[in-house]
């Protein structure tokens, strides 16, 4: 195998490996391994405890420590004769452009979010270099080849779109726990502790319009003197206890579904809690302490116990309440993470209370925190297979085989006797915007949505450019950048604030737009038609692009970029797509040596695989 | 269910994989013993692969002396002479595993194979033996079987790109989801020597071309008394040889057995890391199955080429 040819392919090669995260360990180890002597790795992330189990290059001691510049110098205890750089740095910094990309004959991608995978997919292609891409998920992986003008690029194809859920399933009728966990993160959560400005679905649908929208808004208000434990109650009882009794009030809505039970504190919890455990007061962790646990407070230690309603009502009220002691000065800028202990606890125990209002079986904690946080399931062993397999593809790629290039993918239970299962990749998809520049159509009211509204779900959120720049015609509507004037800057900015049609060259039905980037140096024509109404259910952004990749919304590891404010969006971690179902195949005829090797063996053997049955592989997404 | 509970920074360090095969898998996994032996690319992927799981104990069994050769495809020896001179591969493996996790205990033990008795296997809840001849499995095979509890038995072996793995699990019984219920299933296991044995003829054949040919270069070893993996190019002519004669044995053609298939398996003496990453990820995760008892495992081989990218699992067994 190890030939000579393929030897000086190795030796000579500059490789640049994107993420040192659980492939990323794996990859750069058996890269290493392999006499590969030149490698660059780009990582953002530092080093935390949960990935200790599988990013073997990591001790406890790394601990937030940069992922690229430990895995580096681990690698190099073993093979210390080769060269390694590691950039600290996230991937879309402009530094990497597609100049960056050109010195090297391949790039491999070790990622764990969509938006990334995609502009390095624009780069690659920028800089005309060849790309293997991977993703792992629990016992699933893939590995996939793109070669600008030989293999499909990365957005050929649809990525499976991020689940959203119905506005009014979450805020009125939820059927499923991952309802309550949304509930309780993006309206409760972000209600209480995030910023007061955001637009927020909180209550009751307006069906009933009994109370004023004023009078609700002011129980989420704490006066300066307000008891908290007192205000706890409050919000208690207003979510869980009035807002579903108003909610009940409509008949319409519960024809035909089960009828929420309205919960109250005072069922629920003794008279004052306070004086029951006094833990608040006694409690010696500091302002700001990130450990602040309510968890800890009331004595709960197992994270894997599925708590009742009234140790999830405790939790509740002392989260809330820790929160005002201990971390008020946050109050107002909170977004959920997943590594916010008490922002956890929070989720944890509203969630459970919606729950058990609405007969909806309840969660652990360590469940829950697994929904509300994406946490994508990982294991060594199938991050180790991956790696083995972007290597192999890695070298036929030096080696130029194209005739030889695979889709791999990796299977919890054999497929026709496979748990490695190669396929002959896609020719590149002619409809596809980034790799054929394929013209978008947008539908738009383009009388009543403003400049800042396209850039900000369009050409951000949807088409994943970082620093866009948008023309009409000849006039230039809009760009970033460090090197304009204060007269630009000025211009563009006033452009953000106008309807399309009010624009200096106005945006109507049968406009052409051109949405450039300029570091991934992607440009791509959006034909604009003019629609007046828009379904605010199934469309709540008030546009429809077609002829798209679905929006990038990351998972687990990184910060969310969707910035979805109407639909509600609860990401799957979709680094693991379905195995296709057409059959467009790169190429009709076999490789030569297959020939040879069919002919004497006489057999039926197909060195090819064609997926008969569409196999999905979302299965991935199981609940604990 | 097994009445412990895991501690916070078990919860902790394992989160990731506990969302996978969950917390009574996860119990059972700390709670078992696996021995090692022959720690070449393959064996040394596969140990970091359970160590990292968080298996209760490792023992390792290689007392060869490390030499240069031993690098190859082996991560866990770091190519310090001062450090390695003088001791041997499972000693040198050994204190580079108990880095990647603390709460796993690797140790060493001395010998060879052959030489441990029965007793010694029953510390052992799974045993698996890298690159050994064909007698040695047999053997350690025959005494994992007359053990009164079950001890899960598998070998590796990776020659060039090429990798096969065969396990053991005598009579296993395991849970598995089916359309949101859980059914017990219940697998019988032929012993080393019996799937090596089947007849030829009545195997189908689409079945993995590497079943055969690695049987010929297990056959050429022995004949010729050598070790696991002690061929060359040079052999070729004898190889194939052999191969004719098995085949006229087994009345099947020798186009049975491709000729180009056993020249990379002769020529393999160096493996080729990729391969080792992917058949020790697939070696460990059967493990960590078989040991959680989640999950339908492998039966009873296993084939990866990296060749046609081909990961196959293939059922070789006298069926009655």
């Amino acid at each position: 195998m190890a030939t000579q040819e393929q030897q000086s392919a190795i030796k000579g090669a500059k490789v640049l490996m994107v993420g040192a995260g659980g492939i990323g360990c794996e990859l750069l180890k058996t890269l290493a391994l392999s006499g590969f002597e030149d490698i660059h790795i780009i990582d953002m992330d530092t080093i935390e405890v949960s990935n200790l189990n599988r990013q073997f290059l990591f001790r406890r001691s790394h601990v937030g420590q940069s992922k690229a510049k430990v895995a580096r110098d681990a690698v190099l205890r073993f093979r210390p004769h080769i060269n390694i750089s590691s950039y600290h740095a996230n991937v879309k910094n402009p530094e990497f452009d597609a100049d960056f990309f050109k010195q090297f004959d391949v790039v491999l991608n070790g990622l764990d979010n969509l938006d990334a995978r995609r502009h390095v997919n624009r780069l690659c292609l920028a800089a005309d270099i060849p790309l293997v891409e991977s993703g792992t998920t629990g016992f699933l992986g893939q590995v996939t080849v793109h070669v600008k003008g030989k293999t499909e690029c990365y957005e050929c194809q649809t990525k499976p779109a991020p689940k959203t859920y119905p506005v009014c399933t979450i805020t009125s009728t939820p059927t499923k726990f991952v309802h309550c966990i949304v509930w309780a993160k993006e309206l409760l959560f972000a209600k209480l502790f995030g910023d007061k400005n955001q637009d927020n679905d909180l209550n009751v649908r307006p069906n009933n319009a009994a109370s004023s929208s004023k009078e609700r808004e002011d129980v989420f208000e704490r006066a300066e003197d307000e008891d908290i434990e007192q205000y706890g109650r409050k919000i208690y009882d207003h979510v869980f206890g009035s807002n579903i009794e108003a909610a009940l009030a409509n008949e319409e809505t519960w024809k035909n579904r089960r009828r929420p039970r309205p919960i109250y504190s005072k069922d629920i919890l003794p008279e004052s809690l306070t004086q029951q455990n006094g833990i608040t007061q006694n409690c010696s962790v500091t302002d700001g302490d990130s450990m602040v646990s309510a968890m800890s407070s009331l004595g709960l230690k197992n994270p894997q116990e599925l708590w009742g309603l009234t140790q999830n009502s405790l939790l509740f009220i002392e989260a809330l309440k820790l929160f005002f002691a201990k971390r008020k000065k946050e109050i107002g800028h909170l977004t959920f993470d997943k590594d916010d202990q008490l922002a956890v606890e929070f989720v944890t125990a509203a969630a459970n209370i919606r729950a058990e209002s609405f007969g909806i079986p309840l969660h652990s904690l360590f469940e829950a925190k697994g929904i509300a946080g994406n946490i994508v399931h990982a294991v060594a062993t199938t991050n180790a297979i991956i790696a083995g397999l972007i290597v192999i593809e890695a070298i036929k790629v030096l080696k130029k085989d194209a005739n030889k290039y695979r889709m791999t993918y990796c299977l919890e239970h054999p497929s026709r006797k496979m748990l490695l299962m190669p396929v002959e990749p896609f020719e590149p998809n002619p409809a596809c915007y980034v790799c054929s520049k394929t013209p978008l159509v947008l539908e738009i009211n383009t009388q009543k949505s403003k400049l800042r509204d396209l850039v900000d779900r369009i050409v951000k959120a949807k088409l994943g450019m970082n620093l866009p720049l948008i023309m009409h015609g000849a006039s230039l509507l809009y760009e970033v950048g460090d090197d304009l004037d204060d007269i630009m800057v000025a211009n563009y900015n006033a452009n953000l604030e106008k309807y399309l049609s009010e624009l200096p060259s106005p945006v109507v039905n049968g406009s052409i737009l051109t949405v450039e980037d300029l570091q991934q140096e992607l440009s791509c024509k959006i034909n604009v038609k003019h629609r007046e109404e828009f379904d605010e259910e199934k469309e709540p952004e008030e546009m429809v692009l077609s002829g798209w990749t679905q929006s990038p919304a990351t998972n687990g590891d990184n910060a969310s970029t969707s910035n979805n404010e109407n639909a509600i969006d609860v990401t799957e971690s979709s680094s693991v797509a379905e195995i296709p179902t057409k059959k467009r195949r790169l190429s009709e005829f076999q490789p030569e040596n297959h020939k040879k090797e069919i002919e004497k063996v006489e057999s039926e053997d197909d060195d090819l695989m064609e997926i008969e049955n569409p196999m999905v592989m979302s299965k991935k997404k199981k609940r604990v | 269910m097994d009445g412990e509970e895991l501690t916070a920074q078990e919860t902790a360090l394992y989160d990731r994989q506990i969302r996978v095969w969950g917390a009574g898998a996860q119990r059972r996994l700390s709670k078992s013993h696996v021995l090692v032996s022959g720690i070449k690319g393959t064996v040394a992927e596969f140990c970091k692969n359970i160590v990292l799981a968080g298996v209760g104990s490792v023992t390792l069994l290689d007392d060869r002396l490390v030499t240069a050769e031993a690098f190859n495809a082996n991560f866990l020896i770091l190519p310090d002479e001062n450090a390695y001179l003088g001791k041997t591969v499972a000693e040198i493996c050994c204190d580079s595993l108990k880095e990647f996790n603390p709460m796993v205990h690797v140790s060493v033990e001395k010998g060879d194979l052959s030489t441990h008795g029965i007793d010694f296997f029953k510390k052992f809840d799974v045993v698996v033996i890298g690159y050994s001849s064909r007698a040695t499995k047999k053997a350690v095979n025959e005494k994992c079987r007359k053990l009164t509890k079950r001890v899960a038995f598998y070998t590796v072996d990776c020659r060039g790109s090429c990798g096969e793995i065969f396990v053991d699990l005598q009579n296993y019984n395991y849970t598995k989801k089916k359309l949101d219920e859980t059914v017990e299933c219940e697998l019988t296991y032929p012993s080393f020597e019996e799937a090596v044995s089947v007849p030829w003829k009545p195997i189908p054949r689409r079945t993995a071309k590497l079943y055969f040919a690695m049987r010929v270069i297990e056959l050429f070893e022995e004949a010729e008394g050598r070790k696991a993996g002690e061929c060359s190019l040079s052999d070729l002519p004898k190889v194939s040889k052999l191969k004719k004669e098995i085949c006229e044995g087994n009345s099947v053609s020798e186009n049975h057995i491709p000729d180009s298939l056993l020249e990379r398996l002769v020529a393999g003496n160096s493996e080729f890391p990729p391969a080792c990453a992917i058949i020790g990820g697939i070696l460990g995760q059967e493990v960590i199955k078989a040991i959680s008892g989640k999950g339908e495992p492998l039966k009873n081989f296993f084939y990866f080429d990296a060749e046609d990218g081909k990961g196959v699992i293939e059922d070789i067994s006298n069926k009655p």
